[in-house]
């Protein structure tokens, strides 16, 4: 029977050097350690019941809330407290209190277990200094990186809506003159259409003549271009049917030549028309700049636009098998390192942190399908850093990605704190 | 885990990919045989009854001390049979019947029974030229062979038990030599093929008059481009069984059926060929993963079972007389008194073989049980931990992987004990190995497990990558250790490596080999806290017939047509073998195997195999698993959530709600699934699956004895309610709920938005308690009990007490030394009682040297006793009482504790709402001798 009362805490306030001690029942934090009294009827910190003192840490569980086992296992929902002097006060379930298990760095939670523990927080509290401080200085730097990507971002905002401003004024420009060039490319046109109207009438008179192996010519017959198309017994079959032609005609009949004046309203035509082509597919690439323009304005890159200068690039990672590519706002694809077609694990969907910041995941949905499963997605989870990299990747679910990813675009203003070791002792 | 990911299985020929390919989410059909396609099921389904050919040639009988030897004749071929009986220890009947003179030997099944049965003399009672009477016994028993036509029947007094070819299908396919196909040209019908053929022409039984014509699959049976060719030609045999009285038949797993078994006729027979069958269907008589020919039957007055010892192809036919009729017609019957008698005709057909069956008599269902350990041995004795929950999934990926789902266990305050890899962790599906990337450095992995107390189990399957490089395949190769096909050269199938060769598990230096292998200095990378799990063991192969080995495999001179049935067995023998090898015969092992075998149960765990996230599976793993431990297994389990698709919220919550009350606990899930683990729903559901496997925890010292009872007694641990309410019809074909041990009665939620389930609570005049809220419900009633998502019923038997350990900590090694709390749930009649069984939990101990402590708690006369049933046992725990709970007390106005001659005074509490009594801390020690009397 293990029966385990009222055990002297030790607590060291490192900050001041020398030690403090304070009383209290095992496994009670200091900011309750009033509510324990030695010698004095506790009540359940849930008030549901007062019992004897001599009941607090008996190894039985008497108040529902466990309040009164804080130091044994004896409660299904206690917690004990573990200062770890030299590292940083934690509160575990009392199901881990003598489970054979080291849990708390400075020992405290096995303490009848017969487990060999040893006190390693000073050892811990001195790594996670040096991982906080490694963290710091790369919070700080990529902070400062992250205020410059805000400034470009900015500066590039900008320049890309006065871009775009220009733009659209030439494309003003460029409207009016495609105006222009259709008009002349119309009146061209007629004469030319006449012609082809007279000839063509010429020709269905003479449809027995249609037939020829030879194409040339067919193009010029725009209202029946289709029937190039045709297998030429095909299209002897519909024209003869058609025009209601009735015999086979050579291949040595052949009409198409046009006539001399013809071909001159033909030139003319043609240059009206190409020069009216190239002004409307100047403009129709003026056009898709604007839009992509506007569509990279229209992006969500971050409430400073901070990840603005993610767009268009690309950032890989190799691993053991594959080549992971990662387009930010974009898409994810993976590809074998030893040849074989790429993969694509989801094109851009949305930002999908929490509430309090959802920019701290991106979501890439809707890529190749999965046999008997879904269809590819990856989540990139991004992290505070000076440089821009894929970290790793890994597949927890079959189909679903997850991506680390470090920008300095998602690292916080530092907070301005000192790091000695005594800001991490509960006072 | 089944055949088939199509991607990831790049190597498999597009030929394969065919075989298995299905569009819908079903088993295809087409992958296997029915009754038809089954020449031998077919012609032996021909036969109707009638009158038997066989005759009993009296003359030849003789009778040693307990050994009846009695010769057969086929009145149509003149072959002759040798029938053997036997009389058995503890009220059992063996009967044999063998060719006398075989053109060679017949196999026998080896390595099934735990020795040979010890018999009981037999005498003869009377002879005359009609039969025999022999006396079976002191009970008035008498078995009566009957001459012309041959019979047995197993009397009882004025009743028959049961008779055996009364309805004349006992059929012998003899061996015998091909006779050419020049009879093709006859065009007679050619019925002879089946020896028992009583329609055959006296004429023409002479042997020179038999031909064998191919289309009847005798000597060469194709099925879907496999041939399989039987040098040894027909070779079937069947028998029926004739159970006047009984209307009620179970057993012979494993099938995804009811528990109470169906009457074949008009469809296919129940099979047993151990499949590996992709996307199983519910509610048919399909073959599964695994075999236990034996069949209980059961009524008020009695309880049998036939143990069917052939581990060959196998079918069985049931029929009845009363199937069909209406209850009102049965009544009808009944109040008219003049029915005819309700009756139960079982017939067994097998492939080849002899005819080897064991009828356990009872008459109590306990007392089959025993019978039937006594031939083929108990459960194992698990470690405790094998126990607790397991966490599996196909697959792990990585090391970091199985970290991070570690610590998501302790984040969420979730005790598990067993965290899983499935073939992915291997190097190229090499068994033995570890893959270099993800699964560098397993020691480390293992050594980060076992400080939390906790433990691994990887996948060895027994399928073995034919690769010149591979130390496994290549001493197998050099020790000539693997299967051949009947040409003689290794066999080689495929399955999850690519091209694999199958290890002859049947010769014993092949297993003595294959159990050295598990030696820590063989398994590199493995550790104590290593265990294993045999998947693929039917073994599967994809391109073979069935998609498992051709049956004109070879293993030495026998085929694996003899052996089939057995073959997944004699995989988790061996390795059950090397696990308790590697520790120096000290620790207990724990193999999971999916094929088995009447015997499997001696070497560890069985699963239901790849399930599905449907609730009709959730269902089926009830008769499921009880099913299997009426035949012995005990410890069954079905892959919680389903293995394929993606369960839903309120799926996965019921399916763990059910899975914390059956014995083998464990999550698992396809490849192709999203991630399960438990707390990846939601906090609420997080909650939800948190509570029920601390339920789950909390009762692990009543599972851990009642698994202590299944190795001792065979008694079941998850068992029907008719085990324990044999004469209540109203339980006999109850499958939605179930007892552990006697003492806890399940009703799972396995509808989709139930708001209520209706319990059936057994037992005229007894009273159970709800252990969620101890509310007592009166016996012998239908009780509807409404329920949300976080209700999982259960009932604890008034009259019982269960030991829990109430401090559920994160694994069951971390609780070894936590006090105990009683549950005492009192009878109408104010008493109770229960075991308490404690050991190391993990090693032979307590069977070698007598470490355990095993108490029996006794309330009566207002007094709760621990006494010892082991005097000479000799353990020392740390564990106490901390806490005794009695379920329907009154109010004592004293209670006092009494031990070492001396009273000490012990604080209670009272609720007289619930009339629950709680004594606070009376605080002795687990082990010790003491009485808590209520004054």
């Amino acid at each position: 029977m293990t029966c385990v009362h009222l055990l002297l805490t030790l607590v060291f306030a490192v900050s001041l050097g020398t030690p403090v001690e304070i009383q209290g029942p095992r496994g009670v934090p200091l900011t309750s350690i009033q509510f324990y009294v030695e010698n004095k009827p506790f009540t359940c910190l849930d008030g549901s019941r007062t019992i004897p003192f001599d009941r607090v840490n008996d190894d039985y569980c008497d108040c529902k809330d466990g309040s009164d086992e804080p130091g044994t296992a004896a409660c299904p929902n206690g917690s004990f407290h573990c200062t770890n002097a030299g590292y940083r006060t934690m509160f575990i379930p009392s199901s881990r209190i003598n489970d054979g298990i080291c849990d708390c760095c400075d020992t405290t939670d096995e303490y009848n277990s017969g487990a060999k523990c040893e006190n390693t927080c000073k050892e811990l509290g001195r790594k996670e200094r040096e991982v906080l401080q490694k963290m710091t200085e790369i919070t700080k730097e990529g902070f400062l990186l992250k205020q410059h990507l805000i400034e470009e971002a900015k500066k590039g905002h900008q320049e890309k809506q006065i871009k775009v401003t220009d733009m659209q004024e030439n494309k003003k420009q460029l409207d009016e003159k495609v105006e222009v060039l259709r008009t002349v490319k119309e009146t061209a046109e007629q004469p030319e259409k006449e012609a082809k109207e007279r000839h063509l009438k010429a020709w269905e008179g003479e449809c027995s003549c249609l037939y020829s192996e030879s194409k040339q010519g067919y193009i010029s017959l725009s209202p029946h271009r289709w029937l190039v198309q045709l297998p030429s017994e095909a299209f002897y079959r519909y024209v003869t049917e058609k025009y209601s032609c009735t015999s086979y005609v050579s291949s040595s009949c052949s009409l198409f030549p046009y006539a001399n004046p013809t071909v001159l309203w033909f030139t003319a035509a043609q240059k009206a028309r190409d020069d009216f082509e190239e002004a409307e597919k100047a403009l129709r690439e003026m056009d898709d700049q604007i839009r992509n323009i506007e569509k990279e304005l229209s992006f969500d890159f971050g409430p400073d636009a901070e990840f603005t200068y993610l767009y268009s690039q690309c950032y890989e990672l190799t691993t053991g098998e594959y080549i992971y590519r990662l387009c930010p706002f974009n898409r994810v694809s993976q590809k074998p390192k030893y040849g074989g077609s790429e993969t694509n694990l989801g094109t851009w969907g949305s930002w999908s942190g929490p509430e309090n910041n959802k920019y701290l995941l991106m979501k890439y949905e809707h890529g190749t399908g999965c046999w008997q499963g879904p269809n590819r997605s990856t989540t990139v989870k991004l992290t505070c850093g000076k440089e821009t990299v894929v970290t790793s990747t890994s597949e927890p679910s079959r189909c679903e990605y997850l991506m680390e990813f470090t920008t300095p675009a998602v690292c916080q203003e530092p907070a301005n704190t000192d790091l000695s070791p005594h800001d991490h002792v509960e006072l | 885990m089944a055949v088939i990911s199509i991607e990831r299985m790049g190597l498999l020929s597009v030929f394969c990919v065919c075989l298995f390919f299905n569009s819908a989410f079903a088993v295809d059909r087409g992958n296997f045989k029915t009754c038809d396609q089954s020449s031998f099921c077919k012609r032996q389904r021909v036969l109707k009854p009638g009158q038997s050919p066989y005759r009993a040639l009296l003359e030849t009988l003789e009778l040693s001390d307990s050994r009846l030897t009695l010769q057969l004749i086929n009145d149509n071929n003149k072959v002759h049979l040798l029938l053997e009986l036997y009389r058995l220890q503890g009220n059992m009947t063996r009967v044999k019947i063998n060719e006398l003179k075989p053109l060679k030997p017949r196999f026998e099944v080896p390595d099934v029974l735990i020795a040979e049965p010890p018999t009981e003399p037999l005498s003869v009672l009377s002879k005359d030229d009609n039969g025999i009477v022999l006396s079976l016994g002191a009970e008035s028993q008498r078995l009566i062979v009957s001459a012309r036509p041959f019979r047995l029947d197993i009397m009882e007094g004025p009743e028959v038990l049961l008779s055996l070819n009364s309805r004349g299908l006992l059929a012998f396919e003899h061996l015998h030599l091909r006779k050419d196909t020049q009879a093709q040209s006859d065009g007679a019908e050619v019925k002879e093929s089946v020896d028992g053929d009583q329609q055959q022409d006296e004429g023409e039984k002479d042997e020179d008059g038999q031909s064998d014509k191919e289309e009847d699959g005798l000597w060469e049976e194709t099925f879907k481009s496999h041939t399989d060719t039987k040098p040894n030609g027909p070779t079937s045999i069947s028998l029926d069984f004739s159970l006047p009285g009984v209307e009620h038949v179970y057993g012979i797993p494993e099938h995804a059926d009811d528990l109470k078994l169906k009457t074949t006729d008009g469809g296919d027979p129940y099979r047993l060929y151990n499949l590996d069958v992709f996307q199983y269907e519910l509610y048919n008589p399909m073959a599964l993963y695994g075999s236990i020919p034996v069949m209980l039957a059961h009524n008020t007055q009695r309880t049998m079972g036939i143990f069917w010892l052939n581990a060959a192809e196998t079918w069985v036919d049931i029929s009845s007389n009363t199937a069909g009729k209406t209850v009102f017609g049965k009544m009808l019957d009944f109040v008219q008194g003049s029915s005819e008698k309700p009756q139960t005709d079982i017939r067994w057909i097998s492939e080849s073989g002899i005819i080897d069956v064991f009828i356990m008599l009872g008459p109590k269902p306990s007392d089959v049980f025993s019978q039937y350990a006594s031939l083929t041995g108990t459960q194992s004795f698990p470690p405790l931990a094998s126990l607790g929950y397991h966490q599996c999934r196909w697959n792990y990926n990585d090391q970091e992987d199985v970290k991070s789902v570690d610590q998501g266990f302790d984040q969420h305050d979730i005790p598990y004990d067993f965290i899983w890899l499935d073939i992915e962790h291997a190097d190229g599906k090499r068994y033995f190995t570890w893959d270099p990337h993800k699964f560098s450095q397993p020691k480390e992995m293992l050594q980060g497990l076992m400080d939390k107390r906790r433990k691994m189990v990887a996948i060895v399957d027994p399928h073995i990558k034919v690769d010149s490089g591979y130390k496994i395949h290549s001493e197998i190769t050099s020790k000539d250790f693997y299967v051949k096909n009947k040409d003689g050269r290794n066999y080689e199938g495929w399955c999850w490596p690519g091209n694999s060769g199958y290890p002859d598990f049947t010769i014993p230096e092949m297993r003595a080999w294959w159990a050295s292998m598990f030696a820590y200095d063989q398994y590199e990378g493995s550790m104590e806290n290593l265990f294993t799990w045999n998947d693929m063991n039917e073994p599967s192969v994809f391109n073979g017939p069935e998609v498992t080995m051709h049956k004109d495999a070879l293993h030495g001179k026998w085929e694996h047509r003899e052996i089939h049935n057995i073959y997944g067995l004699y995989v988790q023998m061996a390795t059950a073998e090397g696990q308790i090898q590697r520790s120096g015969g000290v620790e207990r092992p724990f193999v999971l195997t999916r094929a088995f075998f009447a015997g499997s149960q001696r070497f560890g765990a069985v699963w239901t195999g790849d399930n599905a996230a449907e609730w009709g599976h959730l269902k089926i793993s009830i008769p499921m698993c009880l099913s299997l431990g009426l035949v012995g297994v005990s410890f069954c389990g079905a892959d919680i959530g389903g293995f394929f698709k993606n369960p839903s919220t309120e799926l996965l919550v019921r399916w763990y709600q059910t899975g914390a009350y059956q014995p083998f606990f464990r999550a698992h899930a396809h490849l192709d699934t999203t991630r399960r683990e438990p707390w990846l729903f939601g906090p609420e559901n997080t909650a939800l699956i948190r509570e029920v496997i601390r339920q789950r925890y909390a009762l692990l010292p009543y599972w851990y004895q009642l698994f202590f009872q299944a190795y001792r007694t065979g008694m079941p641990v998850m068992r029907p309610l008719w085990v324990d309410y044999p004469k209540d019809t109203a339980t006999f074909t109850i499958d939605d709920e179930f007892l552990i041990g006697s003492d806890l009665l399940v009703h799972p939620v396995t509808e989709e938005g139930s708001r209520g389930v209706t319990a059936y609570l057994p037992g005229a005049g007894e009273v159970w308690y709800d252990v969620h809220t101890f509310q007592k419900h009166n016996g012998a009633q239908n009780l509807y009990i409404p329920v949300t998502l976080s209700s999982i019923p259960v009932f604890q038997r008034g009259g019982s007490i269960i030991p829990r350990k109430d401090r559920v900590r994160r694994s069951s090694a971390c609780m070894e030394n936590d006090p105990y709390t009683l549950y005492v749930a009192l009878s109408p009649k104010k008493f109770a009682e229960g075991k308490l069984y404690i050991d190391d939990g993990h090693s032979f101990n307590y069977d070698a040297k007598k470490e355990f402590i095993h108490r029996s708690l006794t309330f009566a006369n207002n007094a709760l006793t621990s006494s010892n049933l082991c005097p000479d046992c000799n353990f020392l725990t740390s564990s106490w009482i901390e806490k005794v709970i009695i379920l329907g007390a009154s109010k004592p106005s004293k209670v006092v504790l009494k031990m070492d001659g001396k009273e000490t005074p012990v604080d209670f509490e009272f609720d007289s709402s619930m009339s629950v009594l709680t004594l606070r801390k009376p605080g002795m020690n687990a082990g010790d001798d003491w009485t808590l009397l209520l004054q």
